[in-house]
């Protein structure tokens, strides 16, 4: 197992800026492979303010676990500012209809989304301490399903998701993650843990959020594979639990 | 384990003998934990994805803010009369880095290499020299892995966002991998690799990034050019047997140095420089 993160409580904002922020230096620029300079395949203009925008769209459609009907888009920042030239607008609504960086209809996706039922809103707005570069989004699925999802664009294509229905979290869904949604007792971390060895899944990072102590809490975990249906089921089917969502590593092209 | 040093390549070359582009490919090989043949493929769906966003131009398009568009087209009808200062063969690596940034700006799908706003400068060269020396796809993609690994370098020793570093760090960067990659495609050893990448980041040593109303069009369309046609110059010296006093690494490093000590204004965002003047801004 690698590292493990314990937050407790609601953080404050600015802790949690600063936090972002070292991931990405630690990352950084070091260690980039040779397909992270050469590339990715993108729709221009901007890989921080489209490709991005498009990562942080098709992530809060994998969060929600559905296909959204209804959206509210906060921009802020320089998605804010310089977002309609760059268009991030139609990016992130790209990104909501299921669409990838690289697909040549982000440019027409106002029509795809009229196509595909979906209606949105943007606003600009003004988030505490958030990086330059996030969006808010608000998005209800076709079954009554809504989830709020607050993410960034760090720049070269890479994210970070800050929050999920205002609870702070931070993962980048680069690895195949596990976002689980689970009440704040004991036990449950450990019932998680003890079915991914059994599954001979290795966890590479864990994270514990949660809004306030019995409340409602999240576990992210970053695995060193992918998950199959049959452990997402034992999971969901474990006491305490609320949601399981499953992010899979990007596939190989 | 990314490379570090491009000297850490060369010396790679030298004891195991062999290629440049081979020591880039192995360490994508054992850093991804793939096969040879799927890092191949892998680059090959790049080079393929160059060839086809070059072919997919439409000079009819402007850009959403209206700044870029159609550029492209003109400069494709100029040097087709032969009456052009730079020739044929200049006049398509221009034209190509012109119509590709411009594609990036009107939302079409590029390369980012290594970055969007830099799109223009790998396929600018490389397309017109696959042309003009009849060269093999595979040949082509060997040169994008020694312009990875270059680039892999400078990320890794300075930057390669015009946030962070400046245009130098962009199109700097992209020139440095692009003459790199020249060189190889015209047999020249690592050394003169080195030397090119060398050459290439000096020329352009100190450009800042001052894009009108944040927007990747102005000045970042025709930088593309600059960026494209000095890494054939570059190239061409170091093939000459020209070296380049200051080594590589050393010059990627006071890159790096000159980025950190530039103004925020200039790193990108929108506030200085072009941006700054009076034109500039007219756009909001």
């Amino acid at each position: 197992m690698g590292d493990v993160i314990v937050r407790r409580g609601m953080c404050p904002a600015v802790f949690s800026f600063g936090r972002a922020e070292i991931q990405e230096k630690e990352k950084g620029n070091q260690g980039m492979n040779i397909f992270e300079i050469l590339g990715p395949v993108m729709v221009g203009p901007s890989s921080s303010h489209t490709a991005g925008a498009v990562r942080i769209g098709s992530m809060t459609r994998k969060i929600l676990g559905e296909a959204p009907v209804q959206a509210e888009i906060l921009l802020h920042g320089s998605f804010g500012a310089t977002g309609s030239g760059h268009g991030t607008d139609r990016a992130l609504l790209a990104g909501l209809l299921g669409m990838e960086p690289d697909d040549s209809r982000i440019p027409d996706s106002r029509a795809e989304a009229g196509k595909a039922g979906l209606s949105y809103r943007f606003v600009t707005g003004n988030l505490r301490d958030a990086h330059p570069n996030t969006a808010l989004l608000t998005v209800r699925g076709a079954d009554g399903r809504s989830v709020r999802v607050q993410a960034s664009s760090l720049g070269g294509g890479r994210i970070m998701v800050n929050q999920i229905d205002g609870i702070r979290v931070d993962f980048t869904g680069e690895k195949p993650t596990l976002i689980i949604q689970n009440e704040d007792k004991p036990g449950v971390l450990a019932a998680i843990t003890y079915t991914l060895s059994a599954q001979d899944v290795n966890i590479a990072t864990l994270q514990l959020y949660r809004d306030g102590k019995g409340g409602s809490a999240f576990i992210i975990a970053e695995t060193d594979s992918d998950l199959g249906e049959e452990v997402l089921c034992e999971l969901r089917e474990k006491k305490g639990v609320l949601k399981v969502i499953r992010i899979s590593s990007e596939e190989e092209r | 384990m990314a490379f570090e040093s491009l000297e850490q390549i060369c010396r790679l070359c030298r004891e195991e003998n062999k290629n440049f582009y081979q020591v880039v490919m192995e360490d994508d090989e054992k850093e991804r934990e793939v096969s040879e043949e799927n890092s191949r493929r892998k680059m090959h769906h790049m080079w393929q994805a160059m060839v086809q966003a070059a072919k997919d131009y439409d000079p009819a398009l402007k850009s959403a803010s209206g700044l870029s568009g159609c550029d492209g087209g003109r400069a494709s009808v100029y040097y087709q009369t032969g009456k052009s200062l730079c020739g044929e063969f200049i006049g398509e690596v221009v034209t190509t880095a012109i119509q590709m940034a411009e594609s990036n700006a009107c939302m079409r799908r590029i390369v980012a290499a290594p970055t969007a706003g830099s799109c223009g400068v790998l396929p600018a060269v490389l397309i017109p020299c696959q042309k003009r020396f009849a060269l093999e796809d595979e040949r082509i993609e060997e040169a994008l892995y020694v312009a990875a690994g270059i680039g892999q370098v400078i990320a890794s020793r300075a930057f390669i966002a015009g946030a962070t570093g400046g245009c130098q760090a962009e199109i700097g960067s992209a020139s440095a991998m692009a003459a790199g990659a020249l060189v190889y495609l015209q047999g020249g050893d690592e050394e003169q690799i080195c030397d090119a990448c060398a050459m290439a980041l000096k020329a352009l040593m100190g450009l800042v990034c001052d894009p009108v109303a944040g927007l990747v069009e102005v000045p970042c369309v025709k930088r593309n050019v600059i960026g494209a046609v000095g890494a054939m110059t570059a190239a061409d010296q170091a093939l000459a047997g020209i070296h380049s006093f200051i080594p590589a690494d050393q010059v990627i490093d006071a890159m790096r140095e000159v980025g950190e000590k530039m103004d925020a204004s200039l790193r990108e965002t929108g506030l200085g420089g072009l941006a700054a003047t009076a034109k500039g801004q007219e756009v909001r």
